[in-house]
């Protein structure tokens, strides 16, 4: 069965939040290059928060895990707030046991997150 | 200096006449062929060719030095140096002129230009020389070592012994400049079973060798399968007459009844053995000389019961005494303190290499052979102990399947797919599944890529097996000796996020966070990880 290759979408739904749709399979090199890109176009409005939407991601190894360790990395030097969302139960899981989910916020869906967002700015 | 003597000597066109009082004319007697003439490093003329600024006439130089009158010995009337970049690289040295006229202006103006351009080329030619001789020296050195590499690992077990209950693995990884490790199992007929460590001081072919004569005489020492004291006390009388000058080894003898757990050892001044019980190590101490050094030693037995989960290294000092880029070295408390911490776990050779690692730091250039060699008593006689997968089992487990998958990248999402699809029919909750495919994923990723170093013509075998109570999974490839990069302790997110460690080293961490147990086994020839998972739902919550 072939991999399924990452792809990336940007969106800038909101004043001063990105949101990374992700599509495929987060194991390789490839999918480096392609979280990079995506990442840095998000970073490219200068938003508060990138929401990075996990939906249509199947699959996720130890790589990817230590592709997603790079990008709250990169988020936490330039104090960005990195959320998650879409995530498989049993991502979700993973994300707890490699504690990520103890320094990027895990929400169900992006509409939860972005609702989480506007409280914590005020908006409505 | 002296490689410049040596050189000089053989560029020198000198030759010393046979005769001192030779009668004949000066270009009659510069055709015969006499000696070299030898310059002692701190003879003066060395420093006064230095500062001479072109021909020397030698019959006029007044100094006390044994070259200036071999010179003269040899007829020698006019000394050229060749001086390169401040070195004397050499002489051109004349005899009398065959007009027996002095040299003219013309003549010394001549041969000046000639050695200024002469010097450079000679130096070359000598720079040449001493790199051949110097690749030459390297290659008789390479040689000895594959030489002493070749005695050893043919020495060194092909197979570990199969117990029931017990649980042996051993690594060995010589260093460049082979040292004198061995070890050694002995079968004997009633059960027990020999275990040997050894070291032997010094390197390469001469350590290789005696490593060689002190194994035969430990075998033939062992033979009756007398008590390990008195096996060290033969040995010790056997190897004393032969040893050479300066040598001799530390050697650890134990013999283990696996039906008690009762272990006897003595201990010929090797590093002491360590035993993981209960969360803690200790050190298992029994005094007695190296082999070899004198005759007639007695060597204290001592013995010690192992119980289910204990867990016996043996190892060599390339361990304790591997020094990071700060010059600290490993130690015996670090490896103490590892021991304790993970004695247990199954994969103890592997977390204490992957410690090494992280100690050392990359680049190490490994200082001495590593040999480390586990024995634990894993009690229960799990399926682990079963040489080959769709042999009969331990009662209990069956094989539900066996297959084979080339190791190329992404092909690890084959394996997890087709272990999902096995094991559905036993009733495993979704949860539980999916977290039997990350781990299966993870241990198939680490068989291609560090086991089969993704050489398509080299499968990783899967297993998937059940009992009444659990499901395995059986993950081989052909990594034997090279066991798979461990990173057992919880990775340190902080450290990543900082940028202090690479994001990298999750695989591991994962697979044990995943199933219920994870056990490693690895030998000469191949490298197998099991995950074992309940089939009871009852603790899915946690």
């Amino acid at each position: 069965m072939p991999a399924r290759v990452l792809e990336a979408r940007v969106r800038h739904k909101r004043p001063r939040v990105a949101v990374i749709d992700l599509r495929g399979e987060i194991n390789n090199g490839l999918a480096e290059t392609t979280l990079n890109e995506a990442y840095a176009e998000a970073e490219r409005e200068h938003p508060d928060c990138i929401l990075l939407n996990f939906a249509e991601v199947d699959y996720i190894n130890s790589t990817g895990i230590a592709l997603i360790v790079t990008l709250l990395a990169r988020a936490r030097k330039s104090h960005i707030r990195l959320y998650s969302c879409g995530l498989s139960e049993h991502y979700v899981e993973i994300f707890n046991i490699t504690r990520l989910a103890d320094f990027m916020s895990v929400f169900p869906d992006e509409a939860t997150a972005l609702a989480d967002l506007d409280i914590a700015t005020g908006e409505k | 200096m002296a490689t410049l003597l040596q050189s000089m000597k053989r560029l020198w066109p000198i030759r010393r006449t046979q005769e001192t009082t030779d009668s004949r004319k000066p270009a009659e007697r510069l055709r015969q062929v006499a000696s070299p003439v030898d310059i002692a490093p701190d003879d003066p003329i060395v420093a006064y060719f230095l500062s001479a600024p072109g021909a020397v006439e030698v019959e006029k130089l007044h100094l006390e030095s044994p070259a200036l009158q071999a010179l003269r010995a040899s007829g020698v009337k006019l000394a050229i140096p060749l001086v390169s970049q401040g070195e004397l690289v050499g002489l051109l040295n004349l005899g009398p002129r065959l007009s027996e006229q002095d040299y003219s202006p013309d003549d010394r103006g001549l041969l000046n230009t000639l050695a200024t351009q002469a010097a450079p080329a000679v130096r070359v030619a000598q720079l040449v020389q001493e790199q051949q001789a110097e690749a030459r020296r390297r290659e008789r050195m390479e040689q000895e070592m594959r030489i002493a590499r070749i005695i050893q690992q043919t020495l060194l077990p092909q197979e570990l012994p199969q117990l029931d209950c017990w649980q042996l693995a051993a690594y060995y990884q010589p260093a460049r400049a082979v040292g004198g490790d061995f070890y050694d199992f002995l079968a004997f007929e009633d059960g027990r079973l020999g275990l040997v460590i050894g070291d032997v001081t010094d390197k390469g072919v001469p350590a290789a060798l005696v490593m060689a004569t002190t194994r035969s005489m430990l075998r033939t020492a062992a033979q009756r399968g007398d008590s390990p004291g008195e096996v060290l006390e033969r040995a010790n009388n056997l190897l004393f007459p032969d040893i050479p000058p300066k040598m001799f080894v530390t050697c650890l003898y134990a013999i283990l009844d696996p039906t008690t757990g009762r272990l006897q050892y003595a201990n010929a001044g090797h590093d002491l053995p360590y035993l993981a019980h209960a969360g803690a190590a200790s050190e298992l101490r029994a005094t007695g000389m190296p082999l070899g050094l004198m005759p007639d030693m007695h060597y204290e037995e001592k013995e010690v019961r192992m119980v289910a989960g204990d867990t016996l290294l043996l190892y060599s000092d390339g361990l304790v005494e591997a020094h990071n880029p700060e010059r600290e070295m490993f130690s015996f408390p670090r490896l103490m303190s590892l021991v304790g911490q993970y004695g247990a776990s199954g994969a103890l050779i592997e977390y204490l290499l992957n410690e090494l690692r992280s100690f050392t730091g990359i680049g190490w250039e490994q200082e001495d052979d590593v040999t480390l060699v586990t024995l634990q008593h894993t009690g229960d006689g799990r399926m682990s102990e079963q040489p080959d997968a769709g042999s009969d089992l331990e009662e209990g487990w069956r094989v539900l399947e066996t297959w084979s998958i080339p190791s190329a990248p992404g092909n690890e999402r084959d394996a997890m797919r087709h272990v999902e699809a096995v094991v559905r029919e036993l009733g495993l909750s979704e949860r539980r599944i999916e977290r039997l495919k990350t781990a299966v994923a993870e241990a198939t990723m680490n068989a291609m890529e560090h086991g089969n170093r993704y050489q398509a013509d080299q499968p990783v075998e899967v297993t998937v097996l059940a009992s009444a109570h659990q499901v395995a999974v059986r993950i081989r490839d052909a990594g034997g000796g090279t066991p798979v990069p461990a990173e057992t302790q919880a990775p340190n997110l902080e450290a990543k996020l900082a940028e202090e460690q690479t994001p990298r080293g999750w695989g591991l961490f994962l697979i044990r966070n995943l199933v219920d147990e994870m056990r490693v086994m690895s030998d000469d020839h191949q490298h197998s990880v099991e995950l074992f998972m309940s089939r009871e739902e009852e603790d899915d919550a946690s």
